[in-house]
Formats: structure tokens, sequence, C-alpha cells
């Protein structure tokens, strides 16, 4: 097999792409090509990933304009005339090369009230969850995330809008707001509710379209549309 | 965008609707019956239903297109919160003193 001329972000926002040749392989993934880099000519390439088979989501990058998660993506897939660039996630800081700073997309999380509020505790028994109910099947619908910020990096609105939460941060709100332990319900609506909140999406759907789990968050922001509606025109949020 | 601007600009266009089909209605009925301006005025003038009709069409396009222009603004400029709750009032009090104008020259004699 032949060589692959492989461009990649070097250096902070300011930095550039920087054209690396690395021998095409059978079953070769993008993370390969990365490691491949950082092993063979420049120690210095700074990149992330953990688990390499699409658990962890830690290696999305930007591949040829798209964001990836490379430890999936085979290069035989994305390698066009000869050629593949890699570049850190879009609409997040960069740290260094292909690595970003994923703090502003956790804080998020935070502020849309995104985590499980328990109404037991461990020493109580474990509540009984019929899988079949409606709102259990919403909530399995949007709960395979693995967090890897494809969705974000995607999102025209996230551009646009700094302070708009995101794609993943209202999915998982809405797997808590269907989720029939939890009690944080109140709060939730009224931070997903508010300025930044789940209104701001446009539904373009490139969350939809890029997410590597094939999960919908534009359905779950819709769906976070309609309860907080509903929760406004009831007088249950200010 | 909030979830009170949200309904606001649904409920708008929702109810902008069905008065948007009867004006589109109405302007084939006046163009099909060749109806002059003159004849036209002859049955808007002094109407309290064409007035009401026409004044709830204009609050409602102004309510729906204030708030869009807020959003357009919030996403393609870097104002702060205020401005933008300036712009969206100070784009739906003009277009409510515009368009109430108009009804007011085809509705008042």
């Amino acid at each position: 097999m032949g060589e692959i001329a492989v461009s990649l972000w070097r250096g902070r926002a300011d930095g550039s792409y920087q054209v690396y040749r690395v021998p095409q392989r059978d079953n070769q993934t993008v993370l390969d090509v990365v490691t491949w880099v950082q092993r063979n000519v420049d120690p210095t390439l700074a990149y992330r990933f953990a688990c390499r088979v699409g658990m962890c989501g830690s290696c999305a990058m930007t591949v040829n304009g798209r964001p990836r998660w490379t430890c999936r993506t085979h290069t035989a897939k994305v390698v066009n005339d000869g050629r593949l660039e890699i570049g850190p996630l879009a609409n997040l800081p960069i740290i260094k090369d292909l690595a970003c700073d994923l703090q502003p997309f956790f804080e998020k999380w935070q502020k849309a009230k995104a985590v499980f509020a328990p109404r037991l505790t461990r020493e109580d028994a474990i509540e009984r969850i019929m899988p079949t109910t409606a709102a259990r099947l919403a909530a399995d619908a949007a709960i395979e995330c693995i967090n890897c910020a494809v969705c974000y990096a995607a999102c025209d609105t996230v551009r646009w809008n700094a302070d708009y939460l995101g794609p993943a941060a209202l999915n998982r709100a809405w797997t808590l707001v269907n989720d029939v332990r939890d009690t944080g319900n109140r709060q939730r609506l009224a931070a997903v509710a508010a300025a930044g909140g789940c209104h701001t999406c446009h539904s373009h759907q490139s969350c939809q379209q890029h997410c590597p789990t094939a999960l919908n968050p534009t359905a779950s922001i819709a769906g976070l549309k309609r309860h907080t509606m509903q929760a406004y025109l009831r007088g249950e949020l200010e | 965008m909030n979830v009170r601007l949200y309904v606001l600009q649904r409920a708008s266009a929702a109810f902008m609707a069905p008065l948007l089909l009867i004006h589109l209605g109405v302007i084939f009925y006046a163009s099909s019956r060749g109806l002059s301006a003159a004849d036209i005025l002859a049955r808007t003038r002094g109407s309290l239903l064409w007035g009401t009709f026409y004044a709830a069409i204009v609050v409602a396009a102004a309510t729906h297109a204030a708030i869009g222009v807020r959003v357009i603004a919030s996403e393609w400029t870097r104002w702060r919160d205020d401005a933008l709750q300036a712009l969206m009032w100070a784009c739906g009090l003009l277009l409510v003193a515009l368009g109430l104008t108009a009804v007011a020259a085809v509705v008042l004699a």
C-alpha cells in the first residue's frame, strides 16, 4: 500500500496545518495515523485518546472538515486522493495541536442541571423500573451518549452563540426529564428554558447527522421545548 | 431566546396563520372582481371589523418579527442582553406604528 499525505493541526488557535507522510495500511483508523506520527515522526504531537474502541469519547477530532470519532473511523473511508486533514474539534479552545479544552463543554452540562438528582439513597431497596413505559423509552433512546463533543463541534448554534448549552448537555437533560427516579426537574426545566437553553436551537440537525452513536439530540431538544412550554403555560416557570 | 419569547413567537405565528389566509382570500376576491381603490376604501372606511382584523395582524406580525430580529442580532453581533432587548422593542414598536398608520389610512374616513 502507498502513503497518505496527512495534514495535522499544530499549535494553538494561531497554529497551522503541517503535512506528514504516513504509510497506509489495511484496517487503519484515523487514530492509528495520528499515533503513528507521534511515535515515529514527532513525539511532541498532542492528542487525546483512551479506549480505542468507541466507548470513552476521548478521541474526537475534525477529519476532512467533519467532526468524527477517530478510533472508529477507518482511513479507507475518509482518505481522499491520498490526502487526509486532521484538526482539533471546532467550537472549543485548543490546548495544543489536536487536543481541545473540554471544560466549557462540561460546564454547560452542569449549567443545564444535566446531573442525576436521586430520590432514593443507597440504603433504600433498588427500585424496579419498567423498560416499556413511554418515559423510559424516551430516556433510553437518548441515553447512550459517550460525551465525545462531536455534536457540540458540529453545531452551528454553538458557533454563533457562546451561551448556548449545546446538544449534548440538553440531550442529557432530556434523559433525566424522563427518568422517574430523578427529582431535579423543576430546576432543570428552569435552566434549559432560560436564555441559551433549548429554545436557542435552530433544529439544523447537525448533531444528529454527526453523532457517532446515532443519537438524535435534535429530537431530545424538541422534547425539552415541548416540556418547558407546557410548564411555562401552567405557570411552573418564572 | 428563552421560553417566554419562544411561546410569544410561536403563538403570534399561529395566530397570524389563519388571518393571513383570509387576507390572501380577500386579495384574490378584490382582484378577481376588479375592485378599484375607491371600491375597496368604500368597504373599509369606518369598518370596525376590518380595522380590528388588520390591527390584529399588525400587532402579531410586529411581535413575531421583533423577536426574530432579536434572535438574529444575538447570533450575528456581540450585543449584550439589554441592547438586544432595546433593539427588539424598537423594532416591534416601529412595525406597530407603521402598520397601524397603514390600517388607519384605509379604515378612518
